[in-house]
């Protein structure tokens, strides 16, 4: 085993971590950095419950050894929403139009649409469709992903109060 | 997942050389990682060493060559390949092939040289390669050689590569004017999933209608991606009538031999083979008509 050390942005906060080359960007984002919100699912790239953007990338932290994410720009779904006070419009419009329902694939589903919105401001229902086919719900199918999505993508604003979509 | 040790080498000539010091079992070497870290987190793999290419500079970058061909790094994304002007520029359906590979998030990781090596016959980017020709770079300590892509592969997950040895780059010869490329995957469940059948064509035909140039490759129907030489020949020479185009889709009936799995039973993607074949053939003869 060697071990390495990582200096990377992790949510905008600088970072500075030693870490053992076995181990991948899921296990150093929960385990290390407390960050739980990006889930591990299947393990092998294909459920997207570990979506991460990576330099703006998407990528599957399950398959990515924390090692190569030295002096990157790491963002998790805690590091979207600009402050306490504040969601994107894109999380506002899972609440809104009721995307999801245990939750368990929303952290990944709102960074793959994030990344989405970034290349793609304005998707069609079927680029929505095709770009969220690797990020899979159990739970309540699609329709309402689907939706959130364009109207997130509908939204000029670039954050959205709490208070306005009941959540505290 | 087993512990091992990385190195992550910042030229070429470094991880030849940790390939030829640390031997062939325990080693393996990582690219993308969308492969490697699955099997090594499902302890399919447990080397003791793992070389890591991606801060290598000369296994990066996609470019076209002056006589019109394209040079791809090893370590070039499936993502990158999709939407890179070169590719596009050298032949829409390349960039058709990587577009259509697992999902986006794959893509932005997963490289060119990873899937090659990984050598799973069911992959998008083979038979295209192989259809348009390509070769690989294939380099060691002892040296350096080519090899057309069809040669690299020797079985389900098995390639020609060499203890010590890198694939660092792909090469595609120019494009003669006038020639068509598809890749046609079909895939009866997701769009993520591999292809149950897939079927990779280029064709051009002379100024009499005649087809004067034919590659066919087909993944999923062996162990290895095939190039279907008995359809091309039937082809060669032939004005490509519907008649002409059933006849020589039936002759992958008897080079294919898939595998019985999820994606469908092994008469089920015999079957597949020929009725996709025909589509290819009937899709790049129609374009070509049009042109004319």
């Amino acid at each position: 085993m060697t071990e390495h050390i990582i200096r990377f942005q992790v949510n905008g906060t600088a970072r500075e971590l030693t870490v053992a080359s076995h181990l991948r960007l899921i296990d150093v984002l929960r385990d290390e950095l407390g960050l739980t919100g990006t889930k591990e699912g299947c393990s092998v790239g294909v459920c997207g419950a570990c979506s991460v953007l990576v330099d703006g990338q998407l990528v599957s932290a399950c398959l990515l050894p924390a090692a190569f994410v030295d002096g990157t720009n790491v963002t998790t779904i805690e590091g979207l929403a600009p402050d306490e006070e504040h969601l994107t419009p894109l999380q506002d419009a899972f609440i809104r139009h009721g995307g999801f329902q245990c939750g368990i694939c929303t952290p990944g589903q709102i960074i793959a649409a994030t990344a989405l919105l970034e290349e793609h401001p304005r998707p069609t229902a079927e680029q929505v469709r095709r770009w969220m086919t690797g990020n899979l719900c159990r739970c309540t199918g699609y329709y309402k992903i689907v939706e959130s999505i364009l109207a997130a993508a509908e939204s000029t604003a670039t954050a959205v109060r709490r208070e306005h979509v009941g959540v505290r | 997942m087993r512990p091992y040790a990385l190195y992550q080498p910042e030229s070429l000539a470094e991880a030849l050389d940790l390939l030829d010091e640390h031997g062939e079992e325990d080693t393996h070497v990582i690219a993308g990682g969308t492969s490697m870290v699955l099997l090594m987190n499902m302890g399919l793999v447990q080397p003791e060493h793992v070389v890591a290419l991606r801060k290598i500079p000369e296994l990066h970058g996609i470019t076209s060559a002056d006589d019109g061909g394209l040079r791809i790094g090893a370590l070039a994304t499936h993502r990158q390949l999709e939407l890179s002007p070169e590719v596009r520029a050298y032949a829409p359906a390349l960039s058709e092939t990587f577009e259509q590979v697992a999902t986006v998030r794959i893509r932005n990781q997963a490289t060119l040289g990873g899937n090659l090596v990984h050598a799973d016959p069911a992959q998008d980017p083979p038979p295209m390669l192989i259809a348009l020709d390509a070769s690989v770079t294939l380099q060691s300590r002892r040296g350096e050689r080519s090899l057309p892509a069809e040669e690299l592969f020797v079985d389900y997950l098995t390639t020609q590569l060499q203890p010590g040895e890198l694939l660092t780059a792909v090469h595609l010869p120019p494009l003669a004017p006038g020639t068509r490329a598809t890749y046609l995957k079909f895939l009866p469940r997701t769009h993520d999933d591999y292809a149950t059948v897939s079927v990779a064509a280029a064709l051009r035909l002379d100024g009499d209608g005649r087809c004067e140039h034919a590659r066919l490759a087909l993944g999923g129907v062996a162990g290895v991606p095939l190039r279907a030489r008995v359809v091309e020949d039937a082809l060669v020479g032939e004005r490509l009538t519907d008649a002409r185009i059933a006849e020589a889709a039936t002759l992958v009936d008897g080079i294919v031999d898939p595998p019985d799995d999820a994606r469908g039973s092994a008469a089920y993607k015999r079957r597949m083979a020929r009725v996709w074949t025909e589509r290819a053939l009937r899709s790049l003869r129609d374009q070509s008509d049009e042109r004319q």
